[in-house]
């Protein structure tokens, strides 16, 4: 039996920043992922590092998530490729330019210093944006890491600051008696803590029903797809008003490019599907130019929680007093992830985050009836 | 209307195909290449003229049959060369033929894949004037080129012999083959090669002749490195004699051939270890079939045994389709068919004795030894993965990049297996298995899609 004061389930970069956070403030606290920490949406989404576009209710969350990542190689060990690069939101029409200049007056006062670019100034700037986009939006401190790397790491600084870290560690019972959840695992584990943190991703529905709050969670299945390594020409990553393709350059030279959606293997696994693949390379060359001829080496996706209102839930259960909840990020939680660890932790620790999570209470749910 | 394919065009596809035709079907034949054949019977340029005995020697009979075979079929077949299968999902292949994307809905699927050799990188070998033992092999047999005047042919399997024997046949200046399987494995494998008479006697035959033509053959012999500045100009091998150096021009190696299973893995196939493959196999019963319904496997796709073997095998899994679909098939065809495959199969037990895979390969590759080339990542930075604490293969993938590029593992996977299981101090079978990701092969930007 292991007694710890903060059961942590699922390993991806919510989890394990709260476990990293959390060991950093002296708590006792055992991570526990079915797989390997940081192997799924963590892992494997787009790399955009963003606040540019998020809800306005997550932009002091994603505000102090930008400071974190500021201090990312002393946090989690590597500079996980993160850049600063920027990021340019194309508009492909007037009206998508007026919902860009919209969103810039409208956030103004958040730390964004969004730079609205009409057709000229991104010519003279982004010579690479094809003749479709008509304006766009630039952030200038926004950027791009790769989530391969970053993800699993912030589960392995958790471990040095003394967590405990158990992978192909699937849970198999979840109860509280009272005072205390009791956790046990698959391969024979058996945890008790007063603090049980459900940061499942897309699997995360399940816990939350058995807390007598369901919510209408669906998982969705981005397509992603990754170039061979082209001259350096990206110097922003992009996405598009309105939805569509995202793409990013990598340091090395490769593309990653994003858009539609995949479908799922299995309940773990997607595949990205060959119309959303035919459809990034047919309307990437529109955007850019320069990928006309190049070509993509390799596709994938992952498994991402999608709420209706596409905001994610955070913070208390409010059905079950000690769970708390950090899930649904709707294929947006890579960059705000640590900050919500560090919310979590400063709840836990403090008795309330320092940043208002009221947006996003998983009560918003509980007048919904869940089929 | 969903149609029965057959995706590759070499030995067993070309026997699927003609099967499947013979008992009333027409079949879409997918191939990549410009016209049948295979690697090992990989036909010429229409404007080559050279006659089949100089480009296949004992093979001639059977590569043009087999080429007579598919075009004579040309007409009742719906063959489409020049096409590659880039993926496979609900019940269609997606392929790409001149920049044009389609789909190919089919009622049911033979997989004839084929292989590619299996390398076991050294010191230098992505120098210019190092290619696999099958590209050596293809140069000479498509182009009429030989890949340097001064050669030497390194690494172990079949293979070895027969394209060190067909280089100094055609005029090449072969300096040295070196057999990394020791002669004493060889000779305790004699009894299950005694299996196959006639082909023991072509493998002896092609030793002996080039040593008969003064080419020296060292047994024991491992290739330890290639130097050369801008290409190559030298190698290194040792023996139980010490270390040697060879002054070449080109280099070929390999060791043995790894199965191209991707589109199997794609297609939703039961994967199984293979000892005798060093590899993750689609599984099969011994009709061809696989763990899904309509997906079916013939050839050294679903594991290596040869061209012989291929034809055969593709006969059989065009008869296990077509009983499956209801036509009447002379039942003993099927019976006999397997029992000459289990034939081989003995005698491929064999070879794998008499080239046995160098175990101490991994071990002894040093750090900076490119493993990857696709990705550039050395043996070194798999093994500080390792050290990290991982040792499933996708998720070292993950961490350094090996296998993530171009080739997708096609080419380094094994190697890279090998390096994990050793630096983890695991079985090589307990390191999980590369998943097949599409496109199989790369895919271009701007493609058209057929409507």
């Amino acid at each position: 039996m292991i007694e710890v004061d903060a059961v942590i389930i699922g390993g991806g970069i919510v989890g394990a920043s709260a476990a990293l956070f959390l060991s950093k403030a002296g708590r006792r606290v055992a991570l526990l992922e079915r797989d390997f920490c940081g192997s799924h949406s963590s892992g494997v989404n787009y790399g955009g590092v963003r606040r540019q576009g998020r809800p306005l209710s997550q932009l002091p969350l994603s505000q102090q998530a930008h400071e974190i990542w500021g201090q990312l190689p002393q946090l989690i060990g590597i500079d996980g490729e993160y850049q600063r690069s920027g990021h340019l939101k194309l508009a492909r029409s007037l009206n998508d330019l007026r919902a860009l200049q919209d969103y810039a007056a409208s956030s103004q006062g958040f730390g964004l210093d969004l730079q609205v670019l009409d057709r000229r100034e991104l010519r003279t700037r982004f010579p690479w944006v094809g003749d479709v986009a008509v304006g766009a939006s630039f952030c200038p401190d926004d950027g791009h890491a790769n989530p391969r790397l970053v993800s699993p790491a912030f589960a392995r600084a958790a471990q040095r600051h003394g967590a405990q870290v158990h992978e192909q560690c699937a849970v198999s019972a979840v109860e509280h008696d009272g005072q205390r959840f009791r956790v046990s695992t698959q391969n024979g584990l058996e945890l008790h803590s007063p603090w049980l943190l459900n940061c499942a991703g897309a699997w995360a529905g399940s816990l939350a029903a058995q807390f007598d709050e369901a919510v209408p969670m669906h998982a969705g299945h981005p397509a992603m797809l990754v170039t061979e390594p082209l001259p350096w020409v990206m110097n922003a990553s992009t996405g598009v008003e309105g939805g569509g393709i995202y793409a990013r350059q990598v340091a090395r030279g490769n593309c990653v490019l994003g858009g539609g959606q995949g479908f799922a293997l299995d309940g773990a696994r997607a595949r990205p599907g060959q119309h959303a693949v035919i459809e990034i390379l047919r309307q990437a060359v529109e955007l850019y130019p320069f990928l006309e001829g190049a070509q993509a080496i390799r596709t994938w996706s992952g498994t991402e929680g999608y709420l209706p209102d596409r905001q994610p839930v955070i913070g208390h259960s409010g059905t079950q007093p000690g769970l708390l909840h950090a899930f649904g990020f709707a294929g947006a939680g890579f960059q705000i992830g640590p900050a919500v660890g560090q919310a979590l932790t400063e709840i836990i620790c403090s008795g309330a985050s320092t940043t208002s999570l009221d947006a996003f209470s998983i009560t918003r749910f509980h007048s919904i009836s869940v089929a | 209307m969903k149609s029965v394919v057959v995706v590759g065009a070499g030995p067993a596809g070309i026997r699927a195909a003609q099967t499947l035709v013979a008992h009333g079907v027409r079949p879409v034949l997918l191939d990549e290449a410009a016209r049948g054949g295979g690697q090992i019977y990989r036909r010429q340029p229409a404007n080559f003229k050279r006659s089949a005995v100089k480009l296949y020697g004992f093979e001639a009979r059977k590569a043009k049959a087999l080429h007579q075979t598919i075009d004579e079929l040309r007409e009742q077949l719906d063959y489409r060369p020049e096409t590659l299968v880039w993926n496979a999902e609900a019940g269609a292949l997606d392929t790409l033929h001149e920049q044009r994307a389609a789909r190919l809905e089919f009622s049911r699927v033979i997989v004839a894949t084929g292989a590619t050799d299996r390398v076991l990188p050294v010191q230098g070998w992505t120098l210019p004037g190092v290619y696999s033992l099958g590209a050596a092999q293809i140069a000479l047999k498509f182009q009429g080129c030989a890949i340097g005047e001064r050669v030497v042919f390194a690494g172990s399997g079949p293979l070895l012999y027969l394209v060190a024997y067909q280089y100094a046949k055609a005029g090449a200046n072969v300096i040295a083959v070196l057999d990394s399987s020791p002669f004493s494995a060889q000779a305790r494998a004699l009894p299950d090669l005694l299996a196959q008479p006639a082909t023991l006697a072509k493998g002896i035959y092609y030793r002996s002749w080039l040593t008969a033509h003064g080419i020296p053959v060292h047994q024991g012999a491992t290739l330890k490195r290639i130097d050369g500045e801008h290409r190559v100009q030298s190698l290194r091998w040792s023996n139980s004699n010490g270390e040697h150096q060879l002054d070449c021009d080109a280099v070929a190696f390999a060791h043995g051939l790894r199965s191209e299973t991707q589109l199997a893995d794609l297609l939703g196939c039961a994967f199984a270890w293979n000892p005798l493959n060093r590899a993750w196999l689609p599984q099969r019963d011994s009709a061809g079939r696989s763990s899904v319904a309509e997906v079916y496997l013939a050839g050294d796709g679903a594991g290596i045994m040869g061209a012989d073997a291929a034809e055969m095998a593709g006969e059989r899994a065009a008869l296990a389709l077509l009983e499956d679909m209801g036509h009447v098939v002379a039942p003993k065809r099927g019976v006999q068919l397997e029992q000459a495959l289990e034939r081989i199969d003995s005698f491929r037990q064999g070879l794998e004795r008499a080239f046995v895979f160098p175990q101490n390969w991994a071990a002894d590759t040093p750090d900076d030894v490119m493993v990857c080339r696709c990705e550039e990542v050395r043996a070194g930075d798999i093994r500080d993965v390792v050290r990290e604490g991982h040792w499933e293969i996708n998720r070292v993938k993950a961490h350094c990049r090996v296998g993530m590029g171009r080739c997708q593992g096609r080419m380094c996977g094994a190697a890279a297996a090998e390096i994990i299981a050793c630096a983890s101090q695991r079985n090589v079978s307990d390191i999980g298995r590369l998943r097949a990701q599409a496109p199989i092969k790369p895919l271009p930007f701007g493609l058209e899609v057929e409507p």
